[in-house]
């Protein structure tokens, strides 16, 4: 038991050494002081609580995922229809109830129309992604899967993390956290970030751009009162904008969406003096831009984000260089947040922050400040009692409280661990509870020696019988602080992971370090009698 | 150097004697803190609430104006919020609770907040905003789920463990010690109606976890005592163990005491809630280790035949073959 052998002896010091190093680069960053920049730097991570910056969970409804699917389907049946030869028509469609479906006018093309539609069943993998049912023998029900929704949805989460991504990184932040979270979350983590209500108003736009023809046969009050003529649809004016408050009727089809830009720029319009946003389509967008404006000169179109129109312009002559300039009543801060917006790609679903944690700079150095200072007096305070109490057995205690904190600090370092506001509660918790496993060991001791037992032989007893009760209580405690970690969130799980790697670092410090220390005292001096 | 001993040599205190009146009275706190809990509900913090809570410091001022600030985010046409000093004189944090009906409206919480910060910076230039949490109806009640779920979780997988490695007595009386201290806990956040948050369930977990120890380390003890002394009577071997580790328990609560209070005083001031709560497991998880999980060892019936082999019944026939019973 007390039996260290010298290869024991160097790999206990290197283990601790080696722990102990990595947290001087956290301790001198704290301090103010500079590490020598030709050294590795391992650092502890500060969570967004103590440096200063946003937390934001975004959300994405499924059912927006599932709504988009069905029109993106209305819109290739519509076209494959059309382009067969012979022309098939259709009639009656409708995209309600989670399923699209369209009636025949001849029950004689049903095969035909099957044969089309057919391959755009199969998603990747081939898997079955929509199921084709035959009603009546002319009616055509198509209904997604299961897992062809899944693919949607993950399809589509998967291209709005990228989105996400590239809008953030246009606003320049460093270092910003962009991670999936289940089905339909994004969490974005963004350090020392001045204006959160930026960011957020920069995500929650969707940036749908559309162009749709108005429709001049709509009667006016009809289109005030929400009604829509057959084949047209009702969007209101956007806030801001002149006509807030009023509505547009469009053409359903035949418009043009913005996801065929390669750019986007806020300008100043130089002959009205409005800020605007200039687009540049890309070659295959420019040319159905140029189609759309060359055969409808003259009528107005209504520019469309986000479910709101933006303005009605003329088309005054074909635009054909592929090149466009949207009005609407911009303030320089939305034309940029817009281009930013275009240039990285509409979201293929909106996002709403459900949840946000935001924390200044100064709130974070702050409690920095005041956890550092608890730390230490909490500290003096737990080794003068352990000293107080077991004379050189409570400084070797001290030692091991040392050694632990430093190994709790090198292996956060080095593992990447975050250390949260909670994680500081988590430091001083490990600093007063982790000599609990020396109280129990020198405690035994005495009562050993008390009942007459020989010093060796006390302090052997005293390791052995209290390690029992010092393991069943650690592992007790992993269990908890396992519960811990997976129920946190954040800054919890913070506190989590210094409570679970404390436990490590303290059973090691306070059982193996101290036992290594006496055990070596006891050889040298072989003292008659302790004093504990 | 004479050193220091808290709890003199040999301390022979009845503590069980008195365990039918404590048990009386653990169970008296346990349903009381429920009746708390139920009476005054507990007041629960945006991230269980939903909702938002801003935090701002105003940089040229001596004292935070509460009252107009009540008033203007009032106005706003929310309810009434919650305004109080937060880490300082100028220091406040103003929470806001969902409106009714936004339960459901993903983005309502984040709408307000964003709301509540404009109308202060108009109102007041030197206001900086040290913090912002928005929590969402459906995020909140995610929250209180796998809250719930973590406490139940941690709870029982200790007490199993307990359980494998003691006795099923043991296993049932550390879990209700747990039972005591997380429901005495939850009752004082009912009676002072402290924030409770998110922070605070995690306080609770790490009480579950150092009250066990205190319990583990009694636990221990007896075993060693009921295999050292098999004929003593279990009240009394109890008394003995608790007695033998009193130095133990008292010492180590008190390291752990003297390392949290001066992260009370001098700590950030959003920690304080949990780490009160902390502070006060400590004393609840110490007390429920004694009386709690001691009495129902006596009342299950725990022998020493747990922890000595037995002789099996094929020892005792070749015994009886041979003529030696």
């Amino acid at each position: 038991m007390l039996d260290f052998p010298l290869w024991k002896k160097l790999w206990l010091w290197g283990l601790t050494l080696a722990a102990a190093v990595l947290a001087l680069p956290s301790l001198f960053n704290v301090s103010g002081l500079d590490w020598p920049s030709a050294l590795p730097n391992p650092q502890v991570n500060l969570g967004l609580d103590l440096a200063g910056g946003s937390h934001l969970l975004l959300e994405a409804r499924a059912t927006d995922v599932r709504v988009q699917r069905l029109e993106n389907m209305e819109e290739s049946v519509r076209q494959l229809m059309r382009n067969a030869k012979p022309r098939i028509r259709i009639g009656d469609v409708s995209t309600g109830d989670g399923r699209m479906s369209f009636m025949l006018e001849s029950p004689a093309d049903i095969d035909r129309a099957r044969g089309l539609i057919e391959p755009l069943m199969q998603g990747a993998n081939l898997t079955r992604e929509w199921d084709l049912s035959v009603v009546d023998g002319q009616r055509i029900v198509l209904v997604p899967t299961s897992a062809g929704i899944d693919a949607a949805l993950n399809d589509a989460m998967e291209s709005a993390t990228e989105v996400v991504r590239r809008r953030i990184d246009e606003l320049g932040t460093r270092e910003p956290t962009i991670i999936r979270q289940g089905d339909t979350r994004i969490v974005v983590q963004v350090p020392g970030l001045e204006d959160p209500e930026a960011l957020k108003s920069l995500l929650g736009q969707t940036a749908q751009l559309e162009f749709k023809m108005v429709d001049l046969n709509a009667l006016p009050e009809n289109v005030q009162a929400g009604v829509a003529p057959a084949g047209s649809e009702i969007f209101p004016y956007a806030p801001g904008t002149p006509q807030e408050g009023q509505f547009e009727a469009v053409r359903r089809l035949g418009g043009i969406r913005g996801d065929s830009l390669t750019g986007a720029q806020a300008g100043v319009d130089p002959t009205s003096n409005q800020n605007v946003v200039n687009i540049t389509f890309d070659a295959q967008g420019g040319a159905k831009f140029a189609k759309l404006t060359t055969e409808n000169v003259g009528k107005p179109f209504a520019i469309i984000l986000d479910g709101q129109v933006l303005s009605a312009p003329n088309i005054n002559e074909p635009i054909i260089g592929g090149r466009a300039q949207i009005s609407g009543s911009f303030t320089p801060e939305s034309a940029n947040n817009l281009a930013i917006s275009l240039r990285s790609g509409a979201l293929p679903v909106p996002l709403t922050v459900v949840e946000e944690r935001t924390v200044g700079p100064d709130l974070g150095a702050d409690s920095i400040r005041r956890g550092l200072l608890a730390m230490a007096v909490g500290s003096i305070a737990v080794i003068a009692l352990m000293v107080a109490s077991y004379g050189r057995f409570g400084i070797y205690s001290t030692i091991a409280l040392v050694f632990n904190v430093l190994m709790l600090l090198g292996i956060m370092a080095i593992g990447n661990f975050t250390l949260t506001l909670p994680g500081i509660a988590g430091f001083v918790i490990t600093i007063g509870a982790a000599v609990d496993a020396n109280v129990l060991i020198n405690e035994r001791i005495r009562e050993e020696r008390a009942r007459g037992r020989k010093v060796i032989a006390a302090v052997e007893t005293g390791y052995k019988e209290a390690s029992r009760a010092i393991w069943d209580a650690n592992i007790t405690n992993f269990i908890a602080g396992v519960a811990l970690f997976a129920f946190g969130s954040g800054p919890v799980k913070g506190f989590a992971v210094v409570l679970v790697v404390g436990l490590f670092t303290s059973v090691f410090t306070g059982m193996v370090l101290t036992r290594m220390w006496v055990a070596g005292w006891l050889r040298k001096a072989r003292p008659a009698d302790i004093h504990i | 150097m004479k050193l220091l001993k808290l709890v003199p040599d040999n301390t022979n205190i009845k503590f069980l004697k008195l365990r039918i009146p404590f048990f009386v009275v653990s169970i008296a706190l346990i349903v009381g803190s429920w009746a708390a809990v139920m009476v005054n509900g507990l007041n629960f913090g945006v991230d269980f609430a939903g909702g938002q809570e801003v935090r701002i410091t105003f940089e040229e001022r001596e004292a935070a104006p509460i009252p107009s600030l009540r008033e203007l985010v009032g106005g706003l046409g929310y309810g009434e919020p919650v305004v109080q000093e937060f880490g300082g004189p100028n220091a406040v944090s103003i929470r806001v609770a969902l409106p009714e009906g936004a339960e459901d409206t993903p983005g309502a919480a984040t709408a307000i907040g964003g709301e509540v910060i404009a109308a202060i910076a108009a109102q007041y230039p030197d206001a900086r905003t040290d913090g912002n949490d928005t929590v969402s109806g459906k995020v909140a009640g995610e929250f209180r789920n796998s809250a719930i779920l973590a406490l139940l979780a941690a709870m029982g997988l200790v007490s199993v463990y307990i359980w494998v490695r003691f006795e099923w007595q043991f296993g049932v009386g550390a879990m209700f010690a747990l039972v005591h201290d997380v429901s005495v806990t939850l009752g004082l956040f009912a009676l002072t109606q402290m924030e409770f948050s998110l922070q605070i369930v995690a306080a609770i977990l790490a009480i579950i976890g150092y009250s066990l120890n205190d319990t583990i380390v009694v636990y221990d003890r007896i075993r060693e005592n009921l295999k050292k002394y098999r004929k003593m009577p279990l009240p009394e071997l109890l008394d003995l163990s608790v007695n033998e580790t009193l130095a133990r328990t008292i010492m180590t609560s008190l390291t752990l005491f003297v390392a949290l209070i001066p992260l009370l005083i001098f700590g950030p001031p959003s920690l304080f809630g949990m780490v009160a709560a902390i502070t006060a497991g400590l004393f609840i998880g110490t007390y429920s280790s004694v009386y709690m999980a001691g009495p129902l060892l006596i009342w299950m019936g725990v022998t020493s035949d747990s922890f000595v082999p037995q002789e099996s019944a094929i020892d005792r026939q070749e015994k009886i073959v041979r003529g030696e019973v």
